[in-house]
């Protein structure tokens, strides 16, 4: 059911003002996560494991110590010791806590093992050379198929989860297993099934800034922290907990964000630093070098997946099964059961099974990225049914809206869709010239659909007014896509002042109740909610100062186009009064004005997207050229829609480089083998063709003005829609992830992909 | 009122095979300790965190959150993103 007051004209939701951060940016005046500086500030560098699996035998760290230069030197005996092992998720601290720094092993190439404060970045770096670190090397696996088989090394014994069936391997540490109807009787029905077999390799998120952050803290359990981070209350949260402070006693700021996509959602260097700090008495920089971040902050899971579909002459799917493998390093987190929930997600299925495995590895901890899981399950699923249609003569646009989920449609994984919009997105695309346009030989074409939760969280929004009709808004989310020109264009909304008028700030802890991290495309949703909700607030207390001043009942009085107005012929005949003629006098007129929301939205809304993709191969090389795309997405409704083409456009180009060049390559040691971006390969701008979208509004009843969260959905559908039109391109079907020339090359000569 | 559980089928070896529970609730709270109270081992994965979906609607995390007879209600594993 739609909100009550759910609104659907606008003054200036929908339009494009420019961003409010855009000078700071341009000019060097955003101050980033390494932008932080601080008297007497020393500078910390980390010591990593090189080797894949091993014990810690022993740690001298007596000449690293000695060192003049060097002022403190910590290990794992630096951290908490309160801080408790559970299995699975439940023990998060835990397995965070032995990532950013080991305990008894190392558990991949480029693990954390100890870290030193020094007076400059370079005496760090040299002083890591004084610590002696004596290692027995162990068994080691980095493939997510080997590490589930009966002789592969044990990780970790004991973090599987209430979830794990009997008899898996103890690297299997959770297990999820949803779907309805009879698979088996519904492949009975099918004129055509497929089963196939796909593999996608670990990408990392990608973000152009390093990790960085300035951190103090005092022997009094008092400390301050800058970082650059989506979510600094969970920054907060975490390392209180992994140094055994109170969380209140941590003031956490977060700096300007140079992207994030889901890899700034927890913590790594930060811990580090405060416990430098804390020993060294005196504030610690660590700013991490591209190589750690590579090595050691959280790429996305590799997968390995197995699909079975059956399909009517008609073009019906009778049945759907997919088996979701995915590998999350060496802890719990690996997203198989997201995978699994999203990979049938678009489609109306009468029988269907899903089953994801989160496997560990001798690798980092996987982090979140943009809709994680979904991208490679819907690149499994859709290269079936890519095959299904070509070999059954059928139109994949076609076939995708026949089988479509609609408003009513029982999703894959268990409750009725509310109001949706894929089927929306399927008549655009097969409206759009792009569907249409003739191909060029050495050509193809591949289309996909993809499918995201998207996410409320907990969040907390206040705004002042100024005594000139000004409005500061403090938001608790870093701004990771925009969001404080889309957060300033609701308040306007609701206010009636211009956009200009309104400065949005992302505050620090201290400042502002809490607020979930900038994740699960939630804040335009969420923090958009708690902003109209916290000017609507204000506008009472508007309303209330023009009701005594006319002297009628504040039930009386309306808001209207920025001012306080009589409701109605009844209620007296005054001039509209406007907000800065009421903020003038507010401080003698009951005292300062501001708007509060704090709550937990529960409206978030499903997301969908259909993508089409024009690629050309060439034969000789290997080599794929992307020649147009076309983004087809439901917004719900685009609050900056210049942002929301920046979103659809930004995943579309990370799918790219996912599905075409982006890979984690260990070596036979289990040693990263390409950990700078010289590489490892994103796209860059000569690599990708203008991106064309569509904005698709299909309002979120559970939103006031509509919103869906538009981060993730946009990085769904683009590795099946290339891999799509990679196959048809190359008349052989592309099964593993990337298709970079050489694989392109072998399976060109091979005849199979 | 008494109110229809939905359960993803993994959960289904920690209810005896049953994929439907009825409990007793009034809100998503009282349906979870009632979960609980009926079918202890799914201690275990509400513990690990889950999402409630009331007729289309998933609620993260929002106990207080009423749920009635005639409501869809579905629990899902918890949602995460990037």
């Amino acid at each position: 059911m739609a909100l009550d007051d759910q609104k659907s004209v606008f003054k200036f939701v929908g339009t494009r003002p420019d961003r409010p951060d855009g000078l700071d940016k341009v000019t060097g005046r955003a101050k980033f996560g390494a932008d932080a500086y601080a008297a007497g500030m020393l500078h910390g560098a980390i010591l990593r494991s090189p080797h894949a699996h091993a014990r810690i035998v022993k740690i001298d760290a007596s000449k690293a110590e000695a060192h003049p230069d060097v002022k403190a030197v910590v290990t794992r005996a630096d951290f908490s010791d309160k801080v408790e092992f559970k299995p699975g998720l439940a023990g998060e601290f835990w397995n965070v806590l032995e990532n950013v720094m080991a305990g008894e092993k190392a558990l991949y190439d480029g693990h954390a093992v100890a870290a030193v404060a020094a007076t400059s970045a370079l005496a760090a770096r040299d002083a890591l050379k004084l610590i002696e670190v004596e290692y027995e090397v162990l068994p080691h696996v980095t493939d997510v198929d080997k590490a589930m088989v009966a002789d592969a090394p044990v990780i970790r014994e004991g973090a599987s989860d209430y979830s794990v069936p009997e008899g898996l391997h103890p690297n299997v540490v959770r297990y999820h297993e949803s779907g309805h109807g009879d698979v088996e009787a519904g492949f009975g029905e099918a004129d055509l099934v497929i089963e196939d077999s796909f593999t996608t390799e670990a990408t990392h998120q990608g973000y152009i800034e390093p990790h960085a952050c300035l951190a103090s803290l005092g022997g009094d359990g008092k400390g301050e922290l800058w970082c650059t981070t989506q979510g600094h209350w969970i920054a907060q949260k975490t390392c209180a907990a992994l140094l055994g402070i109170e969380t209140a006693q941590l003031r956490v700021t977060a700096s300007e964000i140079g992207g994030g996509f889901g890899g700034k959602t927890t913590v790594f260097i930060e811990p580090v630093a405060l416990a430098l700090s804390r020993k060294a008495n005196r504030p610690v920089k660590i700013v991490m070098s591209r190589s750690e971040v590579f090595r050691a902050t959280g790429p996305t899971s590799s997968a390995s997946m197995d699909i079975k579909i059956g399909m009517k002459k008609d073009g019906t799917i009778t049945a759907a099964e997919g088996i979701f493998r995915l590998q999350g390093g060496a802890f719990p987190g690996a997203p198989g059961d997201m995978t699994a929930m999203c990979a049938f997600a678009p489609y109306d299925l009468t029988n269907v099974r899903q089953v994801g495995y989160d496997v560990m590895a001798n690798r980092p901890k996987q982090a979140a990225y943009r809709a994680p899981g979904a991208p490679m399950g819907a690149f499994a699923v859709e290269s079936v049914l890519d095959e299904l249609c070509n070999q059954l003569g059928l139109d994949p646009l076609d076939v995708r809206l026949k089988n479509a989920a609609h408003d009513g449609s029982k999703a894959s994984y268990g409750p009725t869709y509310d109001q949706i919009g894929l089927v929306k997105t399927l008549e655009e695309a097969k409206a759009h010239p792009h569907y249409s346009a003739p191909l060029k030989p050495g050509q193809g074409r591949g289309i996909s659909c993809g499918f995201w939760f998207n996410h409320g969280g907990e969040t907390s929004v206040s705004l002042a007014l100024s005594g000139d009709g000004s409005a500061q808004l403090m938001v608790g989310t870093p701004d990771i896509g925009g969001s404080r020109a889309s957060m300033a264009l609701m308040a306007a909304e609701v206010l009636g002042i211009p956009y200009e008028n309104i400065r949005v700030t992302v505050a620090d802890t201290a400042t502002l109740g809490y607020n979930d991290v900038s994740h699960g495309s939630r804040v335009t949703y969420a923090s958009g909610l708690a902003t109209i909700k916290a000017a609507k607030h204000a506008v009472e207390k508007l309303c209330e100062r023009a009701a005594t001043k006319w002297g009628i009942p504040v039930d009386a009085v309306k808001w209207e186009d920025g001012c306080a107005v009589p409701s109605g012929p009844n209620a007296g005949d005054f001039d509209p009064l406007p907000l800065a003629d009421i903020t003038a006098n507010m401080g003698a007129t009951g005292g300062p004005i501001s708007g509060h929301f704090e709550a937990t939205p529960e409206g978030a809304g499903v997301s969908f997207g259909t993508h089409i993709v024009d690629a050309e191969v060439d034969p000789e090389t290997g080599k794929t050229a992307i020649t147009r795309y076309t983004v087809i997405q439901d917004a719900g409704k685009a609050i900056h829609p210049a942002y929301v083409e920046g979103q659809y456009q930004g995943g579309a180009a990370q799918g790219i480089g996912w599905a075409l060049n982006e890979e984690y390559i260990y070596g036979e040691d289990g040693r990263l083998q390409n950990s700078i971006f010289l590489d490892y390969r994103i796209p860059v701008a000569s690599d990708l063709p203008m991106i064309d979208t569509v904005i698709v509004e299909v309002p979120n009843p559970g939103h006031p003005f509509g919103v869906r969260g538009v981060g993730e959905t946009g990085i769904v559908p683009p590795l099946a829609a290339i891999a799509n039109a990679v196959s048809n391109a190359a008349g052989v079907r592309m099964r593993d992830l990337p298709m970079s020339p050489p694989r392109i090359l072998a399976a060109l000569k091979s005849g199979d992909g | 009122m008494t109110v229809k559980v939905h359960l993803w089928s993994g959960l289904r070896a920690l209810t005896g095979e049953q994929a439907v529970v009825e409990v007793e609730a009034a809100t998503i709270g009282d349906m979870l300790r009632e979960l609980v109270r009926l079918h202890p081992a799914l201690q275990a994965p509400i513990d690990a965190g889950v999402s409630v979906s009331v007729d289309g609607r998933i609620m993260a995390s929002d106990l207080t959150a009423p749920v009635a007879a005639e409501n869809e209600i579905y629990l899902m594993q918890r949602l995460r993103g990037g």
